[in-house]
């Protein structure tokens, strides 16, 4: 494939598609996590708050979540301090995706919460372990197990999500093959290209996952025939 | 149907009474209507589509031949690893490179070169690839026993799918078809993308004339979850009729011992 000197550019789209979907990751973990602990809690507030998180965010399309956030919340800063502050495309959608991704992760955690048994958080307990140190000790490390494949679809499937911020001129892979398309005018090559990259980012994610699952469940393989 | 929702939205200005953002909700009321509409086209059409292309893909896919399994496994892999936003710009944008086909004709002029059928061709490839993997679970997730019966009773291969196969695999598949058209639903937003006129594009389209943001993407969301919010309550009367002999006992009937 003759890529007219463009490759470059796809490349450099790539590594800010990498970003964003990383930097998106990690925001949505911390929010699936805040969201799965709102979701179990006993305080009747917290639980509503989770599921309209979740109710909302299954209905909303992401791409309206990224205009909204993109144009609706500099126009809300502006109604509330009265000065123009541009949001920076990233910034947007780093914002929308991970709260995209968190509405998903909330369900994962949550379900994966509530596969880990009692007692062994009852044995924490028994042992004098902290609530905090519970948390990171115990049930954390069992949790990634359980919610490992639930969360591995959930990436995969916001990485594709990420090709939507270029709708507000955010210089990723999807925004570069659409100005080489257009400088080129060879349309099909380029977005043929970008395609490419997308499925080499999937194959390698599904690869990593893949290896992920295998040394979370490290302590189970034994245990099956 | 048009005249009555130009009266019910002159009404409602009336009502609203310059109050904002209510009296620009009511003027723009029609153009906003229109853009469901459009968005449900899109989603029903591409769906019916997209569920006759993954039948085959499905089928294709379960079989044991090489030169059937693999274009089939390739078909998925590709559309459901890369962005709907490649596929849409693939289709609309893409196949105008090709000399040959802007040279079609009629084909061209009005199918291809159109938004509305290109959005088309991308929603329905896309929702396929989903749509034959779920079917392809769904296939293998029919009880052995009901085959084996199918079989004992000497029915054909293809009278085996046609009466017994398909029919329970439909019924296995309809919770989870029913997220793939939510899913369907939130990428439709994209045909807007396209110069279409669908709920996301329409809301837009306001947008720019009345920089009233917050205001019409609210209440494009709103619509967005009403819409949802419709389809699964139709996926859950469907499957109450289908998938009738899974209904759960009423609790009057549990006391009954």
């Amino acid at each position: 494939m003759d890529l007219q000197g463009f490759g470059h550019l796809l490349l450099s789209g790539t590594w800010v598609t990498l970003q964003l979907a990383f930097t998106s990751l990690f925001f949505g973990l911390m929010l699936g996590l805040a969201g799965a602990a709102a979701a179990i809690s006993p305080i009747a507030p917290l639980r509503w708050l989770a599921t309209t998180y979740n109710t909302l965010m299954r209905g909303i399309p992401e791409l309206l979540l990224v205009l909204i956030i993109y144009f609706g919340a500099t126009e809300l800063i502006e109604r509330i301090t009265g000065s123009f502050v541009e949001i920076n495309a990233f910034v947007a959608g780093v914002a929308a995706l991970s709260i995209a991704f968190g509405a998903y992760a909330t369900e994962v955690f949550r379900s994966a919460l509530l596969e880990i048994p009692k007692g062994q958080r009852e044995a924490a307990v028994a042992l004098g372990l902290r609530r905090w140190d519970t948390f990171r000790r115990i049930v954390l490390p069992q949790l990634w197990r359980v919610a490992l494949p639930g969360l591995g679809n959930l990436f995969l499937v916001l990485l594709k999500d990420t090709a939507l911020v270029s709708v507000v001129g955010l210089d990723d892979l999807m925004r570069q093959a659409y100005v080489a398309a257009g400088f080129t005018k060879l349309p099909f090559t380029f977005y043929m290209a970008a395609a490419g990259i997308y499925l080499i980012l999937t194959i390698i994610s599904m690869q990593v996952i893949q290896r992920l699952e295998r040394w979370a469940n490290r302590g189970y393989q034994g245990a099956r025939a | 149907m048009s005249e009555l929702v130009v009266l019910l939205s002159e009404w409602l200005q009336t009502l609203a009474g310059g109050a904002e953002p209510w009296a620009s909700y009511a003027r723009y009321l029609p153009r906003i209507l229109d853009g469901v509409w459009l968005t449900l086209e899109l989603i029903v059409v591409s769906g019916l589509i997209g569920l006759a292309i993954a039948l085959p893909i499905a089928l294709m896919r379960i079989t044991h031949n090489p030169w059937l399994w693999m274009p089939a496994y390739g078909y998925i892999f590709f559309f459901r690893g890369t962005p709907l936003l490649v596929q849409i710009f693939l289709v609309y944008y893409g196949l105008s490179q090709f000399e040959s086909l802007r040279e079609t004709g009629w084909l061209w002029t009005e199918v291809l070169s159109q938004p509305y059928w290109c959005a088309i061709i991308a929603f329905s490839l896309n929702t396929a690839a989903y749509s034959a993997e779920l079917l392809r679970g769904a296939i293998l997730a029919v009880p052995r026993g009901e085959i084996e019966a199918a079989r004992s009773l000497g029915l054909p291969r293809a009278t085996q799918y046609r009466k017994i196969i398909l029919p329970r695999a439909f019924g296995i598949i309809l919770p989870a078809y029913g997220n793939e058209v939510i899913l369907m639903l939130k990428g439709s937003a994209l045909a807007s993308t396209i110069t279409l006129l669908d709920l996301m594009g329409a809301t837009r389209n306001v947008i720019a004339r009345t920089y009233m943001n917050m205001e019409f993407f609210l209440l494009a969301g709103f619509l967005y979850l009403l819409m949802a919010a419709v389809l699964i309550g139709l996926f859950r009367v469907a499957e109450h009729f289908i998938n009738a002999h899974r209904r759960v006992p009423r609790r009057k009937a549990a006391g009954l011992k």
